[in-house]
């Protein structure tokens, strides 16, 4: 075999919590009750546009999640270097570096360096090694720049027709669903990403970053940091969350007082620098376990893993205080009490008649702490207790611009991507979370919360 | 009222009781005092010797609970836990890893972190509640609409951005202010200025848009159906009857934090060089100085609960209808 599969603990997870999700899909398609708020939600244009924007992102997420070691040129053993699907797909970006800085596809360094020219030695901005590399001379570049993005936009128009058909049939078979914004958001990100994908084969279309790296890939390498941060959190915060909040509602007395006095006195902490406190106790525990860790990616892997499950242990205090007050008020109601006088024993009460009424209280709440986690990654790598710092991650970039907001010329390209992608990644997923809200809260259906 | 609030502050005690064990359990089970000793002085080529002068020097080199080497009641006294942990109760903590005494540093550095987090609670909350109440008096048009829309986008920036964006703006282009820095006195305003207004604009979009939903929601009660039916107009609905009802939620909200404010923020305060409390602690956690962390940590909470115990103190103070018990 030319490669053998790698497979990182976030990985492994973020597949087990796919395959979750698709499960849950399949569950909710044949029950009519499940998916109906489900439709609700797909049936508004910013649920639609939003989740168009964030499946975009889960692709890039995904291809990223699948690792593997290439077999050496030698053909004896494999090698050393753990790399994804997506670094395959971006080869040319990630390994054709330049020595320092480089504006947004400019052909020179960003700083002049000394020079032998003709025997003589001067001091001028040298070219790229490969930004621009292609052009016989540079007054050649904006053609080329302007050819490349007719090209781009040329293939999005292609795909306009295409997608136009598509949306045709679609809107024919399921009126309800606003399929035609759907199809001109995805209509939107081709336009970008097709002249983008033919201006990176010569340019750096971000930049380049202080060791020459190229920056729309680093860009494109955070944004599995976000998601696993935003997804695999959840996946310590809802069992402790749901498990503490119903036991606390349900059961009431000493049970409620326990899990009442643990999440005050873990609240009461702040937590930024609880995070902070546990963070760095695991770095000592890495750091004296070097050997757990077979490679360098491992031991990063391992610690965005346990940054997961140190930002999910200090968050779901939140999530069960709701759903403790929630429970509270479902074991008044009279089918509970109904259920009781049956017999029924208390674990079925809980599975068969108070979860499933929470339910929406637990989907409204992870969807919302999405968005939030994202946004609580950077400031967290900035206070420097965050991803590892060989991680690419929104923070670290954002970290690494920042000392450079004092140079002349400003780099500022690092910054704007960082900026960018986040933003479109966090703003889809707080529109889309509102959405989901909307759909699901009975009382904004029944009309006593406007929307 | 002076029972009930005594027993809260008997409630209290637990509580802190349990996050002096859960930062002790962090702090000194989790990693030994040896761990501590070879992060502070580099991993590499370090002796034993050096450890123990480190830990001795520290105060670490005691037993974690029981000292069976002392006496008395020096077995418990005698230990990491009595020592650091349970001289926090009495506001004791001890020295930095820096030599200087954590408790004087506290005492210098809250008033500037106060300076900038009172009137950027202040000044946001005018903010908020004036964009609050102008998107719900024109609710469900499209100024409400695309209000929201802002406000989301808004919440979408990372707070880092606000910052990095405000200094760049404000400083390097406009030269309005200077970039960083503090001083005493008169001079800290044109040293706060830009920090106080970043805060406000960053904490826009989360306040209006929540204060908005609390208006809403306020203007959905059967007497305002009753205000409007005897005839008032509208703005006087809102603002009389509505502004006044609705500021029950927005009270307790902001009262919670109050005391939190000493701690200041730690974005902020380490960008802008504001010589306060979360720039001291931004500082003590990439130094890795866990005494500093460790006291902040009990500080916080002393607060948080402090807090708790107005909010609960203030429902009676705006809401005669509830009464402690």
């Amino acid at each position: 075999m030319p490669f053998v599969p790698f497979l990182l603990f976030t990985d492994v997870l973020l597949w087990l919590l796919i395959a979750a999700v698709v499960f849950y899909a399949w569950y909710c398609s044949r029950r009519p009750h499940l998916a109906a708020p489900w439709k609700r939600v797909f049936q508004s244009k910013a649920a639609m546009v939003c989740s168009v924007v964030l499946f975009f992102f889960v692709v890039v997420g995904v291809l990223d999640s699948l690792h593997y070691r290439a077999r050496l040129d030698g053909g004896a053993g494999y090698s050393p270097e753990v790399v994804s699907l997506l670094d395959r797909a971006l080869s040319h970006l990630r390994e054709l570096r330049e020595r320092t800085y480089s504006a947004p596809l400019a052909t020179r360094l960003y700083a002049k360096e000394q020079m032998q020219l003709d025997g003589k030695t001067v001091s001028d901005f040298p070219r790229l090694a490969h930004g621009g590399a292609h052009l016989a001379s540079e007054a050649e570049r904006p053609r080329d720049i302007a050819a490349r993005i007719g090209l781009g936009l040329l293939c999005a128009a292609f795909a306009a027709v295409v997608l136009g058909l598509l949306v045709k049939r679609l809107q024919r078979r399921r009126p309800e669903v606003p399929w035609r914004a759907a199809g001109a958001t995805l209509l939107v990100l081709f336009a970008v990403a097709f002249p983008v994908a033919f201006l990176a084969q010569g340019y750096h279309v971000l930049g380049t970053d202080k060791v020459g790296q190229d920056v729309l890939y680093q860009a494109l390498k955070s944004i599995r940091v976000s998601l696993i941060i935003g997804t695999l959190t959840t996946l310590v915060l809802l069992p402790l969350g749901m498990a503490l909040g119903v036991m606390a509602g349900y059961f009431k007395g000493w049970m409620d007082d326990a899990i009442q006095y643990l999440y005050t006195t873990l609240n009461s902490i702040p937590s930024v620098l609880l995070i902070a406190a546990a963070v760095l106790m695991m770095q000592v525990v890495i750091d004296r376990n070097a050997d757990w860790f077979a490679t360098a990616a491992q031991r990063a892997d391992f610690r965005l893993l346990i940054l997961c499950a140190i930002l999910g242990l200090t968050s779901w205090t939140g999530l069960a205080r709701l759903l403790r007050g929630e429970a509270l008020k479902l074991s008044q109601l009279e089918y509970i009490q109904a259920a009781h006088a049956f017999g029924v024993a208390d674990s079925r009460i809980l599975s068969r008649h108070i979860l499933p009424n929470v339910a929406h209280i637990v989907i409204i709440a992870m969807v919302m702490d999405f968005s939030g986690l994202v946004l609580a990654e950077a400031v967290l790598s900035y206070v420097g207790v965050g991803v590892d710092p060989a991680t690419t991650s929104f923070g670290t970039m954002i970290n690494a611009a920042r000392l450079e907001m004092g140079r002349e010329p400003i780099v500022w390209w690092s910054l704007a991507a960082a900026f960018v992608f986040m933003f479109v990644l966090v703003l889809a997923a707080n529109l889309f979370a509102d959405a989901v809200r909307d759909g699901f809260d009975p009382r904004v259906r029944m009309g006593f919360v406007p929307a | 009222m002076l029972a009930y609030i005594l027993r809260r502050v008997l409630y209290a005690i637990p509580i802190l009781i349990g996050v002096n064990l859960i930062t002790f359990l962090l702090f000194f089970v989790v990693n030994t005092p040896d761990d501590m000793a070879r992060m502070q002085l580099g991993t590499r080529r370090v002796t034993a010797e050096a450890i123990e002068k480190w830990k001795a020097e520290q105060g670490y080199d005691k037993p974690l609970l029981l000292n069976a080497k002392a006496d008395g009641a020096g077995k418990l006294t005698q230990t990491i836990f009595y020592e650091k942990s349970v001289r926090l109760f009495a506001f004791d903590f001890g020295p930095a890893e820096d030599g200087r005494d954590i408790a004087s540093e506290i005492r210098t550095r809250m008033w500037p972190s106060l300076a900038l987090a009172l009137p950027v609670l202040l000044v946001g909350l005018a903010v908020n509640i004036t964009f609050a109440m102008l998107m719900a008096f024109f609710r469900a048009t499209y100024l409400d609409f695309w209000g929201v829309v802002l406000c989301v986008a808004m919440m979408s920036i990372s707070a880092l951005f606000y910052i990095i964006g405000g200094q760049y703006v404000a400083s390097k282009l406009w030269h309005l202010v200077p970039i960083s820095g503090y001083a005493g006195g008169m001079d800290a305003g044109k040293f706060l200025v830009l920090p106080v207004l970043i805060g406000v604009i960053g904490g826009i979009g989360a306040g209006s848009r929540w204060y908005r939903t609390l208006f809403l929601e306020e203007m959905s009660r059967d007497y305002v159906r009753t205000a409007r039916a005897k005839g008032l107009a509208e703005s006087v609905v809102l603002f009389r009857h509505v502004l006044k009802n609705a500021m029950i939620p927005i009270l307790t909200g902001v009262v919670v934090v109050v005391p939190l404010l000493f701690m200041g923020s730690l974005l902020t305060e380490s960008f802008f060089g504001i010589p306060g409390l979360g720039s001291y602690t931004i500082d003590a956690i990439q130094a890795q100085d866990f005494a500093v962390v460790r006291s902040m940590v009990f500080i916080g909470s002393v607060l948080y609960i402090l807090g708790l115990l107005l909010t609960d103190v203030s429902y009676t103070l705006v809401d005669p209808r509830i009464k402690l018990q």
